[in-house]
């Protein structure tokens, strides 16, 4: 066993607990955190079924901000999409037999690994270029912005440039679910693409990728409008005495 | 007019403009004093050790508000909001970008309650919590209308004006409130309004008002106060009894009752239906200030509660009554509890019950601003949006020439009049005429492309607001109305009025 592989080996357990407990921590107190007032952006659906259909809405075509900023919407959609079809593509390495659903990306991962790369240049660009986004950019959002940049064109170069030996790698990362480890191929690129990876993963539970379990527990978005119809309460506005003073 | 300040030119199209950092460094709203914050729970003044205490009210906020938790963790400065905010394209200064502003706040919450902000603040852009930090706070926190427009856009539905309200609440903590909000507070804890009218001249009020009405109709339209057995408690905001134009607003609503003959009442003791606890994010003077409308309903035996032309107290009432002062087992179910007058107005006239002669106001060419917490913190019906069709429904059953502004500067991308959320106040008048420019933008627009005349409003704030800013934008004053104030002016009452 080298010494690269028991590095990415521990490295990745410690990586993957991180951003599950992290994640989950953070999940567990954005749901215990109560929302003491009805605050929905109105107009907003009457029902629960609609707000799910809202919900959907943002998080898959990003209705807000398509209209809010049709440069970014393009360029973060695109990045996105990109990356949900990546992270999916990468599950072969984690499946045997792979999914036949997976397979089928196939056709797709010649744009998908480009969209990533190309999109996350639009956001950059954006930092540097509009005034306005480049005053609130913070050194971490150029560092997010660079990491995430450096998997993409690592990713890119093990595909069209310093091929690796992915079924090696397919192997090394079965075996560590399997708690059996195997040998990870020593090549540059493919360790430079792992250890961003890990870093992102590291990163997550306190950085502002947190916008993703975030999204769903915005009581702008996710709340039902209907505060005349349906009693709210929660938190100070539950313990307070209302009611109860007539 | 003797601005210190220059007004913005109203160009054809609204620009964004580029970003003028510090160009209203130096709005200042004057800072209550003792007597404004003890009444209200709060520290009379700034004392040794307030550092410690906000970053630990901040704390407290963080748990017991979600939406500042999720809020302050999850944006990714993606600049989708930065456009959007009325005073920053007023006023050209970044920090009036909803995401600056949003930052003020955040940096300190980084520095103090997250990993990377206590390792690396520089890194993440986290600030300890200082005096010039704070004065930040007091200077931009108090440019925001909490209008509610940036949370439209963005994309987690980050609300600026939750933060804005969180960082109020901190500041009135260590007391370093604002004068302007914390005196109305006490005013309508003490005597029932925020004008500070008393009983009294309430009735004196409502008394001339019997007179003129019948004076100009001819009809005896009465405008009750403390009738106990009314069927219907109005709560309406205190401007509605004296100021220009609300007035003729209310003057409306007892026309619409009148004609439907539905009895109604006043009262004294909840002469407001504002609510400045909202502004300041004080959740205990929030309650407390909504609870004397449950007490008066109660006292006067009422069987349902309208309420009168006003943005955040129709956001309080619509959206918060029913948590803070609920539930109305005690009211007639068959109708929402509260009901806007608009609501009321529109269900009369969808049932024919109103008698209206447009012509009444052909001498007008009116638009309609959809004030911002109406629009985007409540709801008027039963469908999604009716807040946008019900003031509409009824502004045009009154009048025969209706234009709406652009489509992107009304509904739900409505542009704040530029003096809400507690900045009604003389010494932002800076703030608030630049604030006001995209509105006044839009308006331009319809002037010279529909002859437009009138701009009709249901927000007392705005109609103040207006009355102020208009005139710096070369547009006479009196071209606000009050929605009722147009009602007032088509609706037919009887055979004389006819």
């Amino acid at each position: 066993m080298s010494a690269v592989t028991v590095l990415y080996a521990l490295l990745f357990y410690a990586a993957t607990a991180i951003l599950v407990v992290g994640v989950a921590r953070k999940i567990f107190i954005f749901a215990r955190t109560p929302q003491p007032l009805k605050i929905p952006t109105t107009p907003a659906p009457t029902t629960r079924a609609g707000v799910w259909w809202r919900m959907t809405r943002e998080v898959t075509v990003f209705e807000s901000l398509f209209k809010s900023n049709k440069w970014i919407w393009l360029f973060g959609w695109v990045f996105h999409m990109c990356l949900f079809a990546e992270l999916a593509w990468h599950l072969r390495y984690f499946t045997q037999p792979v999914p036949v659903v997976i397979t089928w990306l196939h056709w797709f991962t010649v744009f998908t690994a480009l969209g990533f790369v190309a999109g996350l240049a639009g956001l950059w660009a954006r930092r540097f270029l509009v005034d306005r986004v480049r005053y609130i950019s913070n050194p971490s959002d150029h560092l997010m912005l660079a990491l995430l940049m450096a998997i993409g064109l690592s990713g890119l170069g093990m595909k069209y440039l310093m091929r690796t030996d992915i079924v090696a790698v397919k192997a090394f990362f079965l075996g560590l679910m399997r708690f059996d480890w195997q040998p990870l191929p020593a090549d540059p690129a493919l360790l430079v693409h792992l250890t961003l990876v890990a870093t992102l993963m590291i990163v997550f539970p306190v950085s502002k990728l947190l916008h993703a379990p975030g999204v769903f527990f915005s009581p702008t978005r996710n709340q039902v409008d209907n505060p005349r119809e349906k009693r709210w309460t929660a938190g100070w506005s539950a313990e307070s005495k209302s009611g109860q003073a007539g | 007019m003797a601005a210190k300040f220059e007004t913005p030119t109203l160009k054809e199209y609204l620009e964004i403009p580029h970003t003028r950092p510090g160009a209203m460094a130096e709005s200042k709203a004057y800072v209550a004093k003792p007597e404004h914050n003890t009444p209200l729970g709060f520290p009379g003044e700034l004392a040794e050790g307030w550092e410690q205490k906000a970053v630990a009210r901040l704390g407290e906020i963080v748990k017991s508000n979600r939406a500042v938790q999720v809020f302050l963790d999850s944006c990714v400065k993606c600049g989708a909001c930065t456009d959007k905010c009325h005073y920053y394209l007023g006023t050209e200064d970044p920090k009036n970008m909803p995401v600056a502003r949003q930052d003020l706040l955040r940096s300190v919450y980084r520095r103090y309650y997250t990993l990377p902000g206590k390792l690396f603040p520089k890194l993440v852009g986290a600030r300890d919590m200082t005096k010039d930090v704070l004065d930040e706070w007091y200077n931009y926190f108090h440019q925001c209308s909490q209008c509610r427009r940036c949370s439209v856009f963005c994309p987690y539905g980050i609300d600026t004006a939750e933060i804005s309200m969180a960082a109020r609440e901190i500041m009135d903590s260590v007391g370093q409130g604002q004068k302007y909000t914390n005196e109305i507070m006490v005013k309508v804890h003490k005597i029932g309004n925020n004008l500070g009218l008393p009983g009294p001249a309430l009735e004196d009020t409502l008394l001339g008002l019997e007179e003129d009405v019948k004076d100009e109709t001819g009809v005896d339209v009465k405008y009750p106060l403390d009738v106990k057995g009314a069927d219907v408690l109005v709560v309406t905001p205190s401007a509605d009894f004296f100021a220009e134009p609300h007035v003729d607003g209310l003057i409306g609503y007892g026309k619409v009752f009148h004609a439907a003959g539905i009895s109604w009442t006043l009262s004294t003791h909840a002469s407001e239906a504002g609510n400045f606890g909202m502004f300041v994010g004080s959740s205990a003077n929030l309650q407390k200030i909504a609870m004397r409308i449950r007490e008066a309903a109660l006292d006067l035996g009422v069987k349902r509660i309208v309420v009168g032309e006003c943005g955040h107290a129709w956001r309080v009432a619509y959206s918060f009554w029913n948590t803070l002062i609920g539930p109305f087992d005690f009211l007639d179910p068959r109708y929402p509890v509260p009901q806007h007058i608009c609501e009321f107005t529109y269900d009369l006239i969808q049932r024919g019950a109103l008698k209206f002669d447009k012509s009444a106001n052909d001498d007008k060419r009116v638009t309609f601003h959809d004030s911002c917490n109406v629009a985007r913190a409540s709801r008027m019906g039963d469908m999604p949006g009716g807040q946008f069709i019900i003031p509409r429904a009824v502004v045009q059953a009154s009048c025969n020439h209706f234009f709406d502004m652009a489509p992107e500067t009304i509904h739900e991308a409505t542009f704040c009049c530029g003096g809400g959320g507690g900045l009604l106040t003389d010494e932002l008048m800076e703030v608030r005429v630049k604030g006001a420019m995209p509105r006044m933008q839009a308006l331009q627009q319809v002037v010279e492309e529909h002859g437009v005349t009138h701009i009709a409003a249901i927000c007392a704030i705005c109609k103040a607001q207006f009355t102020k800013v208009l005139p710096y934008y070369q547009f006479p004053m009196d071209m606000i109305q009050s929605v009722h104030g147009l009602v007032s002016k088509a609706i037919r009452l009887g055979p004389v009025n006819e």
